[in-house]
């Protein structure tokens, strides 16, 4: 078969058309690869080995970085002695805040500028100094060897001491925001209310710790720098290196085809990154710097432990009548979002007319935060789903009933802009059918009633992700070779979720070409195009519709050749299969491969933007969650039989990688509601307790449900983007955990408000409800 | 016998069916090689790993045992990082994996390893503290095996040594001798994907990929320990590779599909 036929999988089939000049392309009514649960494109570079990550490159001549850091969480560098260091067998270049290559060199905490090597250290983990040597030993030998004289300084780790404080973080104080919002009347709403419940909550600390390291290569050719950094954005490590280095754009290539996970604490670069790139200087060599992994614990984000308290009020006929909620949590020495959006789903997952909150921000002597996978709203809903679910046992309702008692069709936090589509009714009713709430319920009981010290239990959670809708910028160009294979060329990186795969079928779809014969080039600033990072839940809803509309200019511009090649007006040309044809006498058409003006030039490119989103609606994706727990009453060990993910993200544009998104954001909730808590040693030295997965505990196989499903709640949504697709990343972690601690509540009897729920929190807790 | 390949730009590896002697290096001479055959090369080559770039340049050559000073510098001068020699002079010498790269090895605490890796025989010198995956992945360029912790804790570099899964960065180089090796790249079957691998794919039992190889690499030990392995088996065979990604219900799909396609 030659390649030729191996390319149009639709003969004489109509491939979608190309709209007319700025029109929008008509909604995919029937799709024959999108949606289609396809091999991932890159599946076989992924698992011979083959794929180069960032931490694989080897250049000739490379050498190896380490990085020395402050081991206290609050010192300032009184001295610096690196003599030892330098005589070091294969030390080739040492970098001191002392230095000449860091003279005026920053970086930037968000809006915080500091020197890149500060000799004030607000944090355990905080940069020193950094070594290269020509092997990965001798840069950790070199780092060893260097001494430091520390002024130990007095520090806070715990945000709620941190406003009164006698110890500053930052000059400014430690108290970096204090946000209300409000609508309607909350103590009118609580009047009104036949119940009213009141409960503190809190989550823990939780560490992305991505398998891949941390870390990047770095290498000049004279004053141009090339960068394979391990990134979910290679456009913003550009940015934030030139910024950094005070170079031009187009002197710093930054790449990143393949990347061992991020969820978040890769979306932008390190100090790092930047030291790598001066140690390379010094020592005119490539440089390879990753960071080890118990510096990942510390030094490159976290989700800020949050605190929280809410109080609800309901009527008897299951309405939400007013929501007060109060959270704090640090964003760690730099500003850094320390309770972003924590609030969100109270303000704007449930109809309630009266909602009012607070959020605190605060500095702490620990590693600056940074967005981990839907930030804020695991902890939100950790509260949120709990006291719905207590409000719904108060009057006597069924947890599902009572959530859809409370549906609202506009985003009240917007105030009152609709949505383009809500899902959030069905991912209940159909998730409840598929999990089989009812019969469920019954189940357990009789379980529960058979057994002594094994319980089982059923709960459930649902929650909307902030953002689902992408938006500009974006830009694609997609080519067409001479016989008729693709190219595709896009900037966004593909992080684990299928990125390339999906868009490979996007292209298919449009242009009627099989996906594998579609090369694809990313994440690559100097050959590829503008993308924004990985992250946010947008890649999709972003780069999809960019993907479609570049197939669409190809399109057009082929149609244009073709009207030259027939002699006819462009109006009346379709596209059919791997021909265009003219609509009034079907015989006369040219074949794609054929068009004289492609023959000629040997390509057509064309070039795809990505639009503004529709005015006036938003487009957010919705969830629910459910889940079957067994519980070990005297060990407190917890089984997870079972859990489904009812999940409205707009079209599904691949099937599997969707369900892989879903699978593998449960077991991440299942992280943060059971076994994740990175532990500071408050009351004697303030330093991270476990900074290794043997302490900090990732779920591991063992731990994972016995069975999770995906059930894909799929609405047509013409308004979200050309392609209909909603962001699906992050909704599918928010649910999780609160749905567990639902489930445990039904096993235990007891209310877990303090995440993560551990055995021995679960055997304390029992026994303290025995006593009293 | 002594056999040059490259299998990618930036190394090159010393395949040694047995004994080397000594090999000349970067300026250093050293007493001469004994016989090899360019058909040995050949068969060499093509045992090798894939991409393998050097068979060209051992094919322009005609005649090995006589080989020229000037010719033979020219294979040597991209590799140094597998000798099987014993040294005769003290100063210092070339081991370095990376082309125009020379490390300093004090002779008195380098070692001579031989390892048995994917049924080819890599010879090199080493520093007793390295461990197996430095040596695959910084020294030889394979770099399927992946570093996830460099401690023990996540099984990213996962290998098998005589088909037990253990981690190789918890593995002393010089203690990986006489064993076999197989690391990811040795589940090929040419060009192609082996039973496990090939499921993995079908399957999506990755995400980001990083721990896929040593997931891939456990399956497979488990797999050829247990022939038929139950659902709890599957699980406790993977419970030493840590997925943060979460892909671990594909990865057990995958295993089970791997175990009947084993079966054929």
């Amino acid at each position: 078969m030659s390649t030729k036929d191996g390319i149009y999988y639709r003969e004489g089939i109509p491939v979608p058309e190309t709209p007319v000049e700025d029109g929008q392309p008509k909604f995919w009514e029937k799709t024959d690869i999108v949606g289609k649960p396809i091999a991932r494109v890159d599946g076989y570079e992924r698992v011979s080995g083959t794929a180069r990550y960032p931490s694989d490159i080897l250049l000739p001549g490379m050498l190896y970085a380490a990085v020395l850091r402050c081991p206290h969480p609050h010192a300032r560098v009184k001295s610096i002695d690196t003599g030892d260091a330098e005589k070091l067998e294969g030390v080739k270049a040492i970098i001191t805040a002392e230095s000449q290559a860091v003279k005026g060199v920053t970086w930037k905490y968000r809006d915080t500028e500091v020197a890149l090597i500060d000799p004030h250290c607000r944090f355990e983990g905080e940069v020193v100094a950094a070594v290269a040597a020509d092997t990965w030993y001798r840069a950790s030998d070199a780092i060893k060897a260097i001494k430091v004289e520390y002024e130990v300084l007095s520090y806070v780790v715990d945000h709620q001491q941190a406003e009164n404080s006698s110890v500053n973080v930052a000059e400014e104080g430690n108290l970096l925001s204090d946000d209300e919002y409000s609508r309607g009347d909350v103590q009118k709403g609580f009047s009104e209310a036949d119940v009213v419940l009141e409960s503190d909550y809190a989550t823990a600390c939780e560490l992305h710790t991505p398998l891949e390291l941390h870390g990047c290569v770095t290498n000049w050719e004279r004053d141009r720098l090339t960068v394979w950094e391990s990134s979910q954005g290679v456009f913003g490590a550009q940015s934030r290196l030139a910024e950094s280095l005070g170079m031009p754009l187009s002197k710093v290539r930054v790449t990143g085809h393949y990347m061992g996970g991020g969820f978040g604490s890769k979306l932008w670069p390190g100090k790092y990154t930047v030291l790598c790139a001066l140690l390379a200087r010094k020592s005119a060599r490539p440089v390879k710097l990753l960071l080890s992994r118990e510096e990942t614990f510390l030094c490159v984000g976290n989700r800020p432990p949050n605190t929280m308290y809410l109080k609800a009020g309901a009527t008897k006929k299951g309405r939400l009548t007013a929501l007060e909620f109060d959270c704090a949590g640090p964003s760690g020495a730099f500003s850094a979002g320390g309770a972003q959006l924590v609030d969100w789903l109270i303000r704007d997952l449930y109809l309630c007319d009266n909602v009012s909150t607070r959020s605190k921000d605060l500095l702490i002597n620990a590693g600056p935060a940074r967005p981990f996978r839907a930030p804020g709203h695991p902890q939100g809903a950790w509260a949120l789903e709990q006291m719905v679910d207590d409000l719904a046992y108060k009057i006597g309702m069924d947890p599902v009933e009572f959530r859809l008692r409370n549906i609202p069709e506009q985003s009240q936090a917007r105030k009152g802009i609709p949505y383009t589509t809500t899902g959030l009714r069905l991912c209940l009713e159909k998730g409840a059918e598929e999990f089989a709430w009812q019969s469920s319920l019954a189940a357990v009981r009789q379980f529960n009633n058979a057994n002594t010290h094994i319980k089982r239990g059923v709960g459930v959670a649902a929650c909307l992700w902030i953002v689902g809708d992408g938006g500009p910028p974006s830009t694609v160009i997609m080519k067409l070779y001479r016989d008729g294979s693709v190219n595709l060329n896009m900037g966004a990186s593909d992080i684990g979720t299928g990125t390339k795969t999906v868009m490979a079928q996007v292209a298919a779809e449009e242009l009627g070409v099989h996906p594998s014969v579609i090369q694809i080039e990313n994440a690559d600033t100097a050959t590829t195009q503008f993308a924004t990072p990985s992250g946010g839940s947008k890649t999709v809803p972003t780069e999809a519709p960019t993907v479609r509309n570049a197939a669409i200019a190809l399109k057009r511009e082929l149609l244009r050749m073709a009207a030259d090649d027939l002699e006819v007006g462009v109006e009346g040309l379709s596209y059919v299969g791997d021909e265009i044809v003219v609509r009034q006498n079907q015989s006369q058409k040219v074949k794609v491969t054929e068009i004289s003006g492609l023959q000629k030039r040997g390509e057509v490119i064309g070039v795809g933007y990505r639009g503004p989103n529709i005015k006036g609606k938003v487009t957010t994706p919705f969830a629910a969650q459910f889940c079957e727990v067994e519980v070990n009453l005297r060990t407190g060990e917890t089984k997870i039989l079972r859990f489904l993910g009812a999940h409205d993200s707009g079209r599904v544009l691949n099937r599997a990688t969707f369900d892989n998104q879903v699978y593998g954001g449960i077991v991440m909730g299942i992280g943060f509601g059971l076994t994740e808590n990175r532990q500071l040693d408050g009351s004697q030295t303030g330093k991270l307790c476990n900074k290794n997965w043997h302490d900090y505990k990732l779920p591991t196989a063992l731990d994972v449900p016995v069975r999770t499903a995906s059930l894909p709640i799929e609405i047509d949504d013409p308004e979200a983007n050309n392609t209909g697709a909603k962001g699906l990343g992050e909704p599918v972690t928010i649910p999780t955990a609160a749905a567990l601690a639902n489930a445990l509540f039904m096993a235990t009897g007891v209310r877990f408000t303090r995440a993560p729920v551990m055995p021995f929190d679960i055997v304390d807790q029992l026994s303290k409800q025995q006593k009293g | 016998m002594i056999c040059l390949l490259s299998y990618n730009v930036s190394s090159a590896a010393i395949v040694c069916r047995g004994k080397a002697r000594t090999i000349y290096s970067a300026g250093i001479k050293i007493p001469f090689l004994s016989q090899v055959t360019v058909k040995t090369i050949h068969r060499c080559a093509s045992h090798c790993l894939q991409g393998g770039v050097m068979g060209k340049k051992d094919q322009e050559r005609e005649d090995f045992a006589g080989v020229s000073r000037r010719g033979f510098m020219q294979f040597v001068g991209i590799s140094a990082g597998m000798i099987g020699t014993s040294l005769f002079s003290k100063q210092a010498f070339a081991v370095a994996a990376n082309p125009g790269m020379s490390t300093d090895m004090p002779t008195d605490s380098a070692i001579h390893i031989a390892l048995n890796i994917n049924e080819s025989n890599y010879n090199m010198l080493v520093e007793p503290r390295w461990s197996l995956l430095y040596v695959l992945r910084e020294i030889i360029g394979m770099t399927g095996s992946k570093m996830g912790c460099d401690r023990g804790e996540c099984g990213a570099c996962t290998v098998l040594m005589d088909g037990v899964p253990r981690y190789s960065c918890m593995t002393l180089a010089v203690e990986a001798q006489g064993v076999e090796i197989t690391t990811v790249e040795g589940l090929m079957e040419g060009e192609e994907l082996g039973e496990v691998q090939q499921a993995f794919v079908d399957n999506d039992a990755f995400q980001c990929g990083y721990c896929t190889s040593g997931q891939i690499i456990a399956v497979e030990g488990l797999l050829r320990k247990t022939a038929d392995p139950s659902d709890d088996e599957i699980r406790k065979g993977c419970s030493g590779n840590l997925c943060r990604c979460g892909a671990y219900q594909n990865i057990f799909a995958a295993a089970e599909q791997a175990a009947k396609a084993k079966k054929g």
